[in-house]
């Protein structure tokens, strides 16, 4: 608790009938790179919105450094925000719009300039100060916004899809340099995105939300390798989802049967019987001519999409369903309508709860 | 040097352009022109020319009628112009980024006083201040005045607020900033060229006014375009042609300066360094 900088306490939000937010809880630790990542309309950017005090919580609680801030107005609390299409203010200079914040608490001249070029100096726009907002590249005005929101030293950055207008080279370099940026000030970091591979790059730990509610909350190999909801599953990277039946248990290693034949994977907490989901990422299926012990999949290869060095190959299952399977170029080489047999190390698939 | 048909085309097309032009401003200044000739005539009437002077426009400033009812047209469309821009902004403001039950219909109502014809909203601008009691005057002519140019000012300025709801000013309230201090040094410049226009075009509407301001006017002195036309039934005298001398130059000075602080207004806003 007392590493905590941003606590959510049971926070909901509703506008007029449709609940947003569902009883959110999630405490965020001081210096760390969290991201809300999301599809649209999942609630991500309206819980930064009430963090900055644009929306006010329907009920629940919102701490920073263990301070309830539900009657601090947005000028009152000691975070700040990055928006979504910059916000520069078009009539001022980015001088100006980086010390705008120093200029409102009435600081000395001489302080302002002193900040504003050290501040410049960090986002590498020196010699730009007198540019207008309309004279600057997507890149550049990103920045400018950066600059602007981190000079009265924020104990919390928001950031609300910061790299969403830029195009994809400009964004991959904006990640390190944001990356950078944060490990250089130690500030704590909310970021909000809908761009999963964004998100698993920078992030120290990843919130996932669905429908105003957080699946899983962890760091990003974990999100990835262990996913805990068929959600989580399906939306961070590519996988397939089995639904089974869980028929023997050893240790965490579960034997598991479908329509389609008999596989293993790993969880714990299921019993024999229980109905579950099944996740195994394209990358860690592998494919044999012989049977391999423990598992009974059978498919015919489909087709083949080459990638460059790697393969994506399709497997129709005898349940006219279809597993992906991606490979390496040199690896076991398969012709269509090929019969295989289907495994993988059980310890690569996911064992999930039972959903719908 | 061969000409082509098209080039011959083009020429004829610039000629009769010009003379075009030069017609129609012609006939559209000529009577000005004429006017301001007059204004230096040594004639009691406007009939012949006889002689440069310039007394009338000594006279005009001994007399008092006409200084008074310039004055009395002067503060009017000073204070019509201050409130209309001032509840111009507001309303524009609320209409563009709010959401409110109503507020189609008050964005519709917008237009009745711009469309229904002038000496409709007099006869009952005075037929509600007969019923009331309020006596007709300067007072009378103001709110006259300012419900015809509220709307002129309020869809001026609402056509200068940009769509993008309030990130500004939510940038401007996360980074520290009041309301008001928002309102100052966010709001208020991004929508600065709109109030300007605004303020013109309600002050030329109230100074040039006539139906509203004879209507409304009362037994006392009135605005001077309601002076000028009760003085035709006598006739026109060249001191009157002087002082239409001088207010054009004076509007012609303010569309100059206008146009001025318009461009000076765009050049900061795309200034390189």
């Amino acid at each position: 608790m007392s590493d905590s900088i941003v606590t959510l306490i049971d926070v909901e939000k509703s506008f007029g009938k449709n609940k947003v937010v569902k009883k959110m809880n999630i405490e965020i630790k001081e210096g760390e790179f969290l991201t809300l990542l999301g599809p649209s309309g999942c609630g991500k950017t309206t819980t930064l919105r009430m963090i900055a005090g644009f929306e006010e919580a329907s009920s629940g609680i919102i701490m920073v450094q263990g301070e309830s801030i539900e009657d601090k107005e947005p000028f009152e609390r000691e975070v700040n925000t990055v928006f979504q299409n910059y916000a520069l203010f078009p009539h001022m200079s980015v001088f100006d719009n980086i010390g705008y914040a120093l200029k409102i608490r009435k600081k000395p001249k001489n302080e302002i300039t002193k900040r504003v070029n050290e501040m410049l100096d960090l986002i590498q726009l020196k010699g730009y100060e007198n540019r207008k907002p309309d004279a600057l590249s997507g890149g550049q005005k990103q920045r400018v916004a950066i600059a602007r929101a981190l000079i009265n030293n924020p104990k919390v950055l928001l950031l609300d899809e910061p790299l969403g207008a830029l195009d994809l080279k400009l964004r991959k370099q904006m990640q390190v340099e944001l990356k950078r940026l944060q490990k250089k000030l130690g500030i704590t970091f909310i970021y909000v995105t809908h761009d999963q591979e964004e998100a698993l790059t920078m992030s120290d730990r990843i919130a996932i939300m669905n429908e105003g509610v957080i699946e899983q909350l962890a760091t990003p190999s974990e999100i990835y390798d262990r996913p805990i909801t068929k959600f989580v599953a399906g939306f961070i990277g590519e996988s397939n989802i089995f639904d089974g039946k869980v028929i023997e248990v050893h240790d965490e290693i579960l034997v598991i049967e479908n329509s389609a034949g008999t596989i293993m994977a790993k969880g714990s907490g299921f019993k024999v019987g229980e109905i579950v989901h099944v996740s195994i990422r394209p990358e860690y299926v592998k494919v044999s001519i012989d049977p391999v012990e423990g598992f009974n999949l059978k498919g015919t290869v489909r087709d083949f999409l080459y990638m460059g060095t790697v393969v994506n190959t399709v497997i129709d299952l005898k349940d006219n369903t279809e597993i992906k399977y991606s490979r390496f170029e040199k690896d076991d080489d398969f012709k269509e309508r090929d019969s295989v047999n289907i495994y993988w190390n059980p310890e690569k698939a996911v064992v999930i709860k039972y959903k719908k | 040097m061969r000409v082509s048909k098209i080039q011959k085309r083009k020429r004829w097309q610039g000629l009769v352009g010009t003379i075009y032009s030069v017609a129609i401003y012609t006939i559209l200044y000529i009577p000005v022109l004429v006017m301001m000739i007059f204004s230096f005539n040594n004639q009691r009437y406007n009939y012949y020319w006889n002689g440069f002077t310039t007394q009338w426009y000594t006279k005009l400033f001994t007399n008092s009628a006409v200084i008074d009812s310039l004055w009395y047209s002067v503060i009017i469309a000073v204070l019509a112009t201050v409130i209309s821009v001032t509840i111009g902004t507001i309303g524009a403001l609320g209409l563009k980024k709010y959401e409110f039950k109503g507020r189609k219909f008050v964005n519709n109502m917008l237009y009745i006083p711009i469309i229904v014809p002038e000496i409709v909203l007099a006869v009952a601008l005075l037929i509600i201040f007969m019923k009331v009691g309020f006596a007709l005057g300067m007072g009378s002519i103001l709110i006259g005045h300012c419900t015809f140019c509220i709307p002129y000012a309020l869809v001026t300025i609402k056509g200068r607020i940009s769509g993008d709801g309030y990130s500004l000013e939510e940038a401007s309230l996360d980074l520290g900033a009041n309301r008001i201090q928002t309102f100052i040094n966010i709001t208020l410049p991004s929508i600065m060229p709109g109030v300007m226009s605004a303020a013109f075009l309600s002050f030329t509407l109230s100074i040039d006014d006539i139906v509203m301001s004879n209507m409304l006017a009362g037994s006392k002195s009135s605005t001077l375009p309601v002076l000028i036309l009760s003085m035709n039934k006598s006739g026109i005298t060249p001191d009157i042609n002087a002082l239409t001398t001088i207010m054009i130059l004076v509007i012609v000075i303010s569309m100059v300066l206008n146009k001025a602080i318009k461009n000076m207004l765009k050049k900061t806003k795309n200034t390189e360094g």
